[in-house]
């Protein structure tokens, strides 16, 4: 195992678990916990994508879709608009139920018995609204009792602690800033100490700094729980920075996988950004292609 | 079980949230009937000034138009707390939630008889104070009407809420016009021998019909019709399981063809 392979980000914390070793060691970066994936062990599942397609009359929004995201990994979920990134978090959440394949959360299928899993996993999105007359504490206290969280006031405290919430915590939600929105949303998917999180654009709408700032929140809170976090951005500086392992997908396939530094290794590039550029305009030639050669059979 | 209670008692705060941050929410709970009770009460004091058939059954009018409201603000309260998870677009937080579907129409019946409760009493105060009707003199009559017409009405939330599921927002008229078709075949002011022969069967299929015939024999003949409530309980027992697989099956149908990830777009 090449563990001195893309091992320069140099952030601290406790180590993960299997990596106790290291740091007693002093081999390396002792402190550093956030470890790329050729470094990492690919332990069990927390999430198991087989062959999941989804079809919408003729059109498949996606096909044959093959990846898991192994406990303590992040796994970024790449691609253009209507690439099926969507459609495959909804039926990792349940809310859509596959026409082939299956999508297995902490060993559950989704289509079938999701209710033994949600209660141990969590998601965040901006797509995806809190009620808007509702203060944060309010909200955060339904999510709270839905999912059951033992000691609630003392959990909110904790994350509005963690995410600076202190002072919009008796607002109405829908009276707060995009930014403010972001991080209880964020939150509300911290909640229950999820095994498995789901993050639809964590950083959205967030400045920069704020960005960062949640995004050592999350790396903390994986480190802590050693927690599988399926992650979609369109930020592709935050993926290389989070993700152990990307899925690139593109109308409704997966067109690349592997971790970030071996894509961008593998493409001859200096970052995704570029990746994923090049990815969509081979796509682009590919379609013009297909309907040349359609248009000349016709 | 308690887990699952728990859940329920959450969904149930949400609403109750929802409903004590808006003054004009609680408002309106209140508005709708009252302005529809002081209009027919005014019918009836014109119908008793005038000593028609109907001067001799006081209150007939005021009772059937606040027993019909039960029904309609029953299945309204049901259906809005729904809706509002749409129009907030909080449905998919809570379909990817540890929530079943069960304990969602738990809490939205619960809500539903709050909301009922809150928009009725001061109605029925108020049509006391102003037309001398009593609704509380019909007594155990009264407790088996609202209990048959609350179950109604969430049979029939069940059933809009399921449609809307699956057909999106489009559908959410459904929550008014439903109980449009319903008026007419539920003898609500009128007793179901007036109707056709070949649409009587169909009035007694509905639970309302049992009811508001219920209602007459209270207040024309003064004989409260056990039988009716019985039979009444029985076809609104029927009509609430039917409501909860419709909505089961919307849901599941709604998962099938994507529509839960739109909802509220």
């Amino acid at each position: 195992m090449d563990r001195t392979d893309d091992f320069d980000r140099g952030e601290t914390g406790t180590a993960l678990p299997g990596y106790e070793g290291w740091a007693e060691q002093g081999e390396l970066f002792p402190e550093t916990t956030y470890l790329p994936a050729a470094t990492k062990p690919e332990g069990e599942a927390a999430i198991a994508v087989e062959h999941l397609g989804k079809r919408y009359g003729s059109q498949w929004a996606v096909d044959d879709v093959s990846f898991t995201v192994p406990r303590g990994w992040t796994v970024g979920l790449l691609g253009g608009n209507g690439a099926g990134k969507t459609t495959t978090i909804a039926m990792i959440m349940g809310l859509v139920i596959p026409t082939t394949g299956r999508a297995c959360v902490l060993g559950n299928d989704m289509a079938r018995s999701r209710f033994s899993a949600l209660g141990r996993m969590n998601f965040e999105s901006p797509y995806v609204a809190m009620p808007a007359k509702l203060t944060v504490r309010e909200n955060l206290t339904v999510f709270g009792r839905l999912y059951g969280v033992p000691r609630l006031a003392a959990r909110i405290e904790e994350l509005v602690e963690e995410l600076d919430l202190g002072e919009v915590l008796n607002q109405e939600t829908g009276r707060l800033s995009a930014g403010q929105k972001t991080r209880v949303s964020v939150a509300k998917a911290l909640l229950n100490d999820p095994e498995v999180l789901v993050l639809d654009e964590p950083t959205a709408s967030l400045d920069p700094e704020r960005a960062e700032w949640v995004r050592n929140c999350l790396g903390a809170y994986q480190r802590r729980r050693n927690a599988a976090i399926l992650l979609s951005s369109h930020n592709m500086l935050e993926v290389e920075e989070l993700c152990d392992r990307v899925v690139i997908m593109s109308h409704g396939r997966i067109v690349e996988i592997g971790a970030p530094h071996e894509i961008i290794r593998r493409y001859e590039c200096d970052s995704l950004d570029e990746v994923f550029f090049i990815i969509a305009r081979e796509e682009e030639e590919a379609e013009a292609q297909y309907w040349r050669e359609a248009g000349a059979q016709s | 079980m308690r887990q699952s209670l728990q859940r329920v008692a959450a969904m149930t705060l949400r609403y109750w949230y929802m409903l004590r941050g808006s003054w004009p929410r609680l408002l309106e709970l209140v508005y709708w009937p009252a302005m529809s009770m002081v209009v027919w009460g005014f019918l009836q004091l014109y119908l008793s000034e005038n000593k028609t058939t109907l001067a001799g059954a006081a209150g007939l009018l005021l009772g059937a138009v606040l027993l019909w409201d039960i029904l309609f603000r029953g299945q309204l309260g049901f259906t809005f707390s729904f809706l509002e998870e749409i129009w907030s677009r909080n449905l998919a937080n809570l379909m990817m939630s540890p929530l079943r579907p069960a304990e969602l129409a738990l809490s939205l019946m619960l809500m539903s008889f709050v909301r009922l409760v809150i928009g009725t009493i001061p109605v029925t105060v108020l049509a006391a104070l102003l037309f001398g009707f009593n609704i509380y003199g019909l007594g155990f009559g009264l407790v088996a009407f609202f209990a048959n017409l609350v179950l109604l009405g969430w049979a029939l939330g069940l059933v809009v809420c399921g449609v809307v599921l699956r057909n999106g927002l489009g559908a959410e008229s459904l929550a008014y016009s439903m109980m449009i078709v319903l008026l007419p075949v539920s003898c609500v002011y009128y007793p179901a021998s007036v109707l056709p022969s070949w649409l009587q069967p169909v009035a007694w299929c509905l639970p309302t019909t049992y009811v508001f015939e219920g209602l007459r024999g209270i207040l024309l003949d003064g004989v409260f019709r056990g039988d009716l409530m019985l039979a009444c309980v029985a076809l609104n027992l029927a009509y609430l399981g039917a409501g909860f697989a419709t909505f089961v099956l919307m849901l599941r149908s709604a998962r099938h063809n994507g529509a839960l990830l739109s909802m509220g777009e």
